[in-house]
C-alpha cells in the first residue's frame, strides 16, 4: 500500500530482472506472489509468454514414497543433460499455528549450489488439494525465469489431493511396496490422476506383488489409457532412465495435434475462471463492505438475534439484490 | 493475506548436532513461521543460495563445531554477494560473550546460547522483522 506510487517502476525491474535470469529477483517475485500482493497481478502479466512454459511434471503419492527423493535424481539426470531446472517442492502448513517446516530441500542437497537449478519451498497455507493456492504461478514466474522443466513436488497425499493433475502436464504417482492393500482404497482418486506410475523401493520385499497388484487394477481401462510403470530405487539412481523415457512418451502423445489444442484452450480456460472467480469474490466483497456487515451481523448471532443460516440468506438476498446484474438467481 | 515470516534454519559445517536446530525449527513451526530446513553439512554456499532462493527474512545459524568464528562471516560475506542486506543473521551455539560481541561488530545479530528459550529467540526474530522487513514492497496490508 505504501508502495503504491513506486510499484510499477519496481514491478518492471523485477520482471526485468527475473526475464534475465536474476535469482533474487525471481525470489522476491514468488514471495509478492505468494502473499497476494497488490503488485502480484501486474509482475504476472507483464511475464506472460515471455518465454516459453517450460513442460510441468507433477510428483505426488502418499507420504514417504520417495518424492523429494525422486525428484532430485530426476532433476540431476536432466541437469546431466544440460537442462535448466526448475523445482517447486509443497509440503503441509499446520492448521493450527500456521506455521510450517519445509523441509524437502534436505533430498535436494545435491542442487543447492547449482544456479540452473531454482528450488523453492511452498507451504500450503490452508490449501486442502495437495498444493498451495499459488502454484501454478510460481511456475509462470520460473518459466520466465528460464525453467526447461518443472518439478512440482506435492505434500503427501491420501486419496482426493489431487489438484497436481490440473497444475501439471504430466502427473507421476509414486508408490511403493510398502503402499500393498492401499491401492484398492487409492483406485478411485490418486490413481485416476496417474499418466505416469512409479514403484519406487522397488528392490524392498513385496515389489512384484504390488507390481501385479498395479497392474490388474489397471486392466479395465480401455488399452491405451493405461499408464505405464516404473520400478525404481530413488536412492540407488535406478530406473531414472526409464522414468525419463515414460515421461517423454507422455510429452510427445500430449504434443499431437488433436491433443495440444483442445488442451491448451482448457487450461487457459481454468486459467482465467480461477483468476475470475478469486478476483470477483474479493472485489464483490470489498464493494459491499462485507467484513463491516459481517461483523454486524456477527453480533446479531451472538446475541441470539438471529442464526447463522438465517443471516447468511439474508446477507446473499441483500446483496444480490444490490448488485447490478443478477439474473435473476436471487431468490 | 497475513505476511508470513520465513526463517531458513541450517547446520553449517561438519558439526552433526541438530538437536538444537530441530527444537529451535518447531518452536518457530508453533509461532507460525514458515520454516525452512535444509538438514546437516551445509556449506556457506548452500546456506547463501538456498537464502535467495526462498527468499528467507532470516537465516538462523546452528553452530556447535567451535567454527562458528569461521562460518558465520562466510556466510554473511555470501549473503551480501548475492544482495541479501535486508536479511537476519542469527544463530546459535556454543558461542562465548567475546565471540559474538565480535561477530555482532561484523553484522551478524543477537546470537544465542546454551540456556536461551525458544521463546526469546522468536521475540527477537519477530521484532527484527517487524522493524526492518515490514514497510518493503508487498508485505502490506
Amino acid at each position: 500500500m505504501s508502495a503504491g506510487a513506486e510499484a510499477p517502476a519496481a514491478v518492471a525491474s523485477l520482471a526485468e530482472g527475473i526475464l534475465r535470469g536474476d535469482p533474487r529477483m525471481l525470489a522476491r517475485a514468488m514471495t509478492l506472489v505468494e502473499n497476494a500482493a497488490p503488485e502480484a497481478e501486474a509482475i504476472l502479466e507483464s511475464l506472460y509468454g515471455k518465454k516459453p512454459a517450460a513442460p510441468r511434471v507433477g510428483f505426488t503419492g502418499p507420504p514417504g514414497a520417495g518424492k523429494s527423493t525422486l525428484v532430485a535424481e530426476y532433476a540431476r539426470l536432466l541437469r546431466a543433460e544440460g537442462v535448466q531446472v526448475g523445482v517447486i517442492a509443497v509440503d503441509p502448513t499446520s492448521p493450527f499455528t500456521g506455521g510450517a517446516i519445509l523441509g524437502d530441500r534436505v533430498r535436494m542437497n545435491e542442487h543447492a549450489t547449482d544456479d540452473k537449478v531454482f528450488i523453492r519451498s511452498m507451504a500450503t497455507r490452508g490449501s486442502l488439494g495437495g498444493l498451495a493456492a499459488r502454484t501454478g504461478e510460481l511456475c509462470e514466474l520460473l518459466d520466465a525465469w528460464g525453467s526447461e522443466v518443472t518439478l512440482v513436488e506435492t505434500v503427501g497425499v491420501g486419496q482426493s489431493e489431487l489438484d497436481v493433475a490440473e497444475a501439471t502436464d504430466t502427473t507421476v504417482v509414486i508408490l511403493t511396496p510398502e503402499s500393498g492393500d492401499a491401492i484398492q482404497a487409492l483406485k478411485a482418486g490418486l490413481m485416476e490422476i496417474a499418466e505416469v506410475i512409479v514403484l519406487n523401493k522397488a528392490d524392498h520385499v513385496g515389489a512384484d506383488a504390488m507390481e501385479a497388484a498395479l497392474r490388474a487394477s489397471l486392466a479395465f481401462r480401455p488399452e491405451g489409457s493405461r499408464p505405464p510403470i516404473v520400478r525404481t530405487v530413488a536412492t540407488a539412481r535406478q530406473g531414472l532412465d526409464e522414468l525419463h523415457q515414460a515421461l517423454r512418451e507422455h510429452r510427445e502423445a500430449l504434443a499431437k495435434p488433436e491433443i495440444v489444442g483442445p488442451r491448451r484452450r482448457e487450461k487457459v480456460r481454468a486459467r482465467i475462471r480461477s483468476a475470475v472467480r478469486e478476483g470477483l469474490l474479493d472485489a464483490w466483497l470489498r464493494r459491499q463492505g462485507f467484513e463491516d456487515v459481517l461483523d454486524g451481523v456477527t453480533d446479531d448471532v451472538i446475541a441470539g438475534r438471529t442464526s447463522p443460516y438465517r443471516a447468511a440468506r439474508a446477507l446473499i438476498e441483500r446483496m444480490t439484490r444490490d448488485g447490478k446484474r443478477t439474473n435473476g438467481n436471487g431468490n | 493475506m497475513a505476511r508470513k515470516i520465513r526463517v531458513l534454519v541450517a547446520k553449517a559445517g561438519l558439526d552433526g548436532h541438530d538437536r538444537g536446530a530441530k527444537v529451535v525449527a518447531s518452536a518457530m513451526r508453533d509461532a507460525g513461521f514458515e520454516v525452512i530446513y535444509t538438514g546437516l553439512h551445509q556449506t556457506p554456499e548452500m546456506i547463501a543460495q538456498a537464502a535467495v532462493q526462498e527468499d528467507v527474512d532470516v537465516v538462523a545459524l546452528s553452530i556447535l563445531s567451535g567454527a562458528h568464528m569461521t562460518l558465520f562471516p562466510r556466510v554473511l560475506d555470501l549473503m551480501r554477494e548475492r544482495g541479501l542486506n535486508d536479511v537476519l543473521l542469527t544463530g546459535g551455539g556454543i558461542i562465548s560473550k567475546e565471540d559474538m560481541g565480535a561477530l555482532q561488530k561484523l553484522g551478524v545479530g543477537t546470537l544465542f546460547g546454551p540456556g536461551a528459550t525458544t521463546g526469546a529467540i522468536i521475540d527477537y526474530v519477530r521484532g527484527w522483522v517487524a522493524e526492518h522487513r515490514a514497510g518493503e514492497v508487498g508485505t502490506a496490508k
